[in-house]
């Protein structure tokens, strides 16, 4: 054992398994069509399904021997608080990082099948364009308003209680399970129209989104914004937005989002307190007119 | 005049930092980031920010002692006005995050609670559950975002930098960028352009470190000419989760709480290890260090788990390295309370319960101490000069760099939750000196530059993307060359270093980067081809790979993490007192004469062939005079009493006056 070696290798090990099946929902650009592909891959202990797409990429020939381009996806932190690597793995919307495939194969045996999410537009393979949730972030003014950086002491103190509640919603990931699982909101993909610059085209999408619906993580993040002692202070103009076009009056109350949160950000109770502040200021905005 | 623009290149901590404060100060600002900076490394953070606080302080804690911690476990190695100001800084830094909304844990009266982090005795450690990282960059991509709906910033998520716009005068003027999606390639001029794009740690294949962290655009820039330092000095985390995609962190804190380290006496033994009995579990941790026991310190753990794995040949697995770490022992209510967060992450990637069998982890991969060259303005009270251009700028005016990628606050080793503040503060120090460099641009402002300058930065760009496109065929594969560089690095140039080993693995590397201008791509289409993006980031590689392995190649000592067993100062382990005497003033002899020789920055140029020239240069430490570093070192005792003595004794010459 004295040489030195790759302190990481794995080797053969007790393999329950020799290969699997992946199959996937590939489309190679905006407005092109969707086909699956199926990709044969040799198992390894530990694998998850980032690791099925990089031994995919790096094999690049389909179950048949084909030759194809690398799949399309994305990913950066693999640990499960970025939010990248979202997509519909076995009908059910979650992170590849934590798609164990040992779990997924007892699911369902010799078969993984990786789709896009739906509610996003594609952009290739299961690259999907979640801007949509950034530019909800801006709408609901997902920010504390702070005077400057210059140096003003300490925040306010804050209960134990507090931290907890505020913590467990700071968690999100703008990931977008939520809003996968979600039957009130529906994918806005919008067509460049002959002539329209880029500029354009971003307004007009902006508007699209705009009227569209929040969704659940925007509730709890204008939930989260609002209960902190500084952002109380502006919490109108989040209300605002929350009451206006796509508003709370959306939810359908389906309650799929808490369910396929992979944080378990109990969405429905920031839902049902917006709710019952959104009645009130909506009412408040009627008397001080 | 025309409007002045700066280019900020990666969106974690520290460069949403220098945005955000320079939107602040009236700048207009491009961000370029691979991923949407809210998804930045920065997030995989888990256990805090130091500062001096409230409560620290009085237990005798200051602004100094933390500046001192810092130096002392950085083995000497960086500049001290830097760091001073840091550690100065520290405490206002925590309060900001605070008042930007960071859910800090509270104490029961309501203030911020802190825990205890390695290589302190005090409590300084801020922090939000087990997700720190990640809710101090939150903050920041929130402000940043409030700066861009201000009109402010401009982000440009899913961009590739693909190096700087230099004029013949040699100063920076932009960059060229590409997007990701429809891979248009753009110039961008600029007045200043900052590079916080984080570490490398995909140079050593799989670390604790993010998909970005391919150190792509550090290269690129380190290409067109900025210096990099300190390239050998690499942390190595003790304990991380083994994966096929990567090396996960496991927390210090499982140790803290009493987890141990252990390996099953006979080799390989078949047993779940539950069903081994103790006398046949080897504790080598407690065992070798029976003070220190499973809290050694980082680089001593680390050390010692790499060699019961590889020389002693105890690893858990046969065909994989491990060890156990252990809380199945402890009381099922301290795990809940205290470590259910990290308990957690193991459980949902191993599918394995740790409360009930032990983890198997092994050391990985987790920090960059070096990284690009950049100068500071030193203060008259030892501190930096706020409001200097100097401050972060690198040898190419209007080159700056922040955070992970640059070489300034770690010395040779990082000290634990250190690296969340070193990233806000190079941010927020930076901005100021771009602001005043904005007012007295040499040659006019990037805006006024002839549109020459930018057109030839824009074709160069083009034929090379145009050309790696058109390399279709039976070439190599890259992404097994990625694997091949991560095995070789990892070999040669993580935990021990050997001359031999990292000569053979230059040459190895050399060879490697031959082959990778060979790479085909599998996929040759103009659309959102990240086939393409991964073969020009692994070409990247090679040059930071070759200064890693030239500087731990060319610097024959032991320093923080880099470790050469035959050059390391020999124990005091006589038994005689005459010689055990004469052995630590021996030892303090070689360790003066080592410092005379080693305790200086290495810097790496490339030069024209591709190749890292290194030279060195004294680091400032003129605050705290540098002592031996003396953890876990058998005979320490009595070293740390000669070397007073020669300290006192040196007091007490009176200094000659010229």
């Amino acid at each position: 054992m004295s040489s030195p070696r790759d302190p990481y290798e794995h080797g053969g090990g007790p393999a329950r398994r020799e290969a699997f099946d992946v199959v996937v929902l590939r489309q190679d650009g905006p407005g092109k069509p969707s086909y699956w592909e199926r990709h044969r891959v040799a198992y390894e202990p530990d694998m998850n399904v980032i690791s099925v797409l990089q031994r995919i990429a790096a094999n690049a020939r389909t179950a048949e021997g084909k030759p194809v381009a690398p799949i399309a996806w994305e990913c950066n932190c693999l640990e499960e608080v970025c939010g990248a690597c979202t997509m519909v793995i076995n009908r059910r919307v979650r992170q590849a990082c934590t798609a164990l495939v040992d779990r997924l194969l007892d699911e369902h045996p010799g078969q993984i099948e990786l789709r896009p999410m739906s509610k996003f537009p594609v952009i290739r393979d299961l690259v999907v364009d979640r801007s949509r949730m950034f530019e909800t972030l801006k709408k609901i003014r997902a920010w504390l308003p702070v005077d400057s950086y210059l140096d003003m002491g300490p925040g306010p103190r804050q209960s134990q209680d507090n931290q907890e509640l505020a913590y467990v919603l700071s968690k999100c990931m703008t990931c977008g399970c939520c809003l996968e699982a979600c039957p009130q909101y529906v994918k806005i993909e919008l067509q460049r129209q002959p002539g329209e610059t880029d500029e354009q085209f971003d307004q007009r999408q902006k508007a699209a989104f705009d009227r569209g619906f929040l969704g659940a993580f925007a509730i709890a993040q204008i939930d989260l914004f609002n209960t902190n002692p500084i952002g109380e202070m502006t919490s109108r103009e989040r209300l605002d937005a929350l009451v206006a076009e796509g508003g709370i009056q959306v939810c359908g109350n389906a309650q799929n989002c808490v369910r396929v949160c992979p944080k378990e950000i109990p969405l429905t109770r920031s839902i049902a307190r917006a709710g019952r502040i959104a009645t009130r200021h909506v009412l408040k905005r009627w008397f001080d007119r | 005049m025309a409007k002045r623009r700066v280019a900020v290149v990666g969106g974690g901590l520290a460069g949403l930092a220098t945005v955000m404060k320079l939107a602040e100060l009236g700048v207009e600002v491009d961000l370029f980031s691979l991923t949407p900076v809210r998804r930045s490394h920065s997030c995989c953070a888990q256990g805090g920010i130091n500062s001096v606080n409230g409560l620290t302080r009085q237990l005798g804690d200051s602004e100094w002692r933390h500046f001192e911690d810092t130096v002392y476990g950085g083995d000497f190695l960086q500049h001290q006005p830097p760091v001073k100001e840091m550690t100065e800084w520290a405490p206002r830094i925590v309060d900001l995050m605070d008042r930007l909304g960071v859910t800090f844990n509270r104490t029961p009266e309501g203030f911020r609670d802190q825990r205890r982090f390695g290589g302190t005795l005090f409590a300084r450690t801020a922090f939000a559950g087990a997700t720190t990282g990640q809710q101090l960059l939150y903050a920041l991509d929130e402000q940043v975002r409030r700066w861009e709906v201000g009109g402010k910033v401009v982000k440009h998520e899913f961009w590739d930098y693909l190096g700087p716009v230099i004029d013949d005068r040699g100063i920076a003027r932009g960059c060229v960028a590409q997007d990701l999606v429809t891979m248009q390639i753009r110039v961008f001029p600029a007045d200043a352009l900052v590079i916080a794009s984080g570490g490398c740690g995909l140079i050593f294949g799989r670390s604790t470190m993010s998909m970005a962290c391919t150190g792509s655009a550090v290269s690129r820039t380190f290409q067109a000419g900025v210096r990099y330092a300190n390239g050998e000095f690499i942390q190595v985390h003790p304990t991380a989760i083994p994966g096929a995609d990567k090396l996960r962190l496991m927390s210090e804190s499982a140790r803290g709480e009493g987890g141990r380290i252990w390996v099953p006496r006979k080799p390989q033994d078949p047993r779940p290890p539950h069903l081994i009995p103790e006398n046949e579990r080897y504790y080598f941790l407690e065992e070798r260090y029976p003070k220190y026991g499973n809290l050694v310190p980082r680089d001593i753990a680390t050390r010692e788990i790499f060699n019961v794995c590889t020389r002693e040949g105890l690893s858990v697995e046969r065909d994989r390295l491990c060890v156990y770490l252990d809380v199945s022992h402890l009381p099922r209510d301290v795990l809940d309370r205290k470590l259910s967060g990290i308990l957690e992450i193991y459980e949902k990637f191993q599918g394995v319960d740790p409360r009930q069998q032990a983890m198997k982890i092994f050391p990985a991969v987790h920090y960059s101490m070096g990284g690009l060259w950049v100068d500071y303005a030193r203060s008259a009270s030892g501190g930096l000069e706020v409001g200097s251009p100097r401050n972060h700028q690198t040898n190419i005016p209007g080159i700056f760099a922040v955070g992970e990628c640059d070489y300034q606050y770690h010395g040779a080793n990082r000290l634990g939750a250190n690296s969340l503040v070193s990233c806000i503060f190079s941010g927020l120090i930076t901005a100021p000196g771009i602001v005043a460099l904005l007012e007295s641009l040499p040659g006019g402002a990037a805006a006024d530059q002839p549109s020459s300058l930018y057109d030839r930065a824009f074709r160069e760009h083009q034929a090379r993307f145009k050309a790696l496109l058109a390399r279709d065929g039976n070439g190599e594969n890259p992404y097994r060359l990625h694997e091949k560089l991560g095995q070789i690095m990892t070999r040669a140039a993580t935990v021990v270093r050997h001359n031999e080993d990292l000569d053979r693995a230059y040459d190895e590397v050399r060879e490697l980067e031959e082959r990778a201008t060979r790479c085909a791509l599998a996929d040759t289409s103009t659309w959102t081809n990240q086939n393409l993006v991964f073969t020009r980031a692994l070409a990247d590689m090679f040059p930071l790979a070759k200064t890693i392995l030239k500087g731990a190649r060319a610097r024959d000592e032991c320093r923080g993490a880099h470790y050469k067993p035959d050059f390391a100062l020999p124990d005091v382990s006589a038994t005689d007192p005459t010689e055990r005497r004469r052995q630590a003033e021996a030892w303090c002899d070689r360790f003066e004469e080592n410092n005379r020789r080693w305790l200086k920055t290495t810097i790496a140029v490339l030069d024209s062939a591709g190749e890292p020239q290194l030279s060195y240069e004294e680091v400032d430490t003129s605050l705290i005079p540098p002592r031996p570093r003396l953890y876990g070192v058998v005979g320490g005792n009595l070293i740390e009493e000669v070397w007073q003595q020669r300290q006192a004794a040196r007091a007490a010459k009176p200094v000659p006056v010229g």
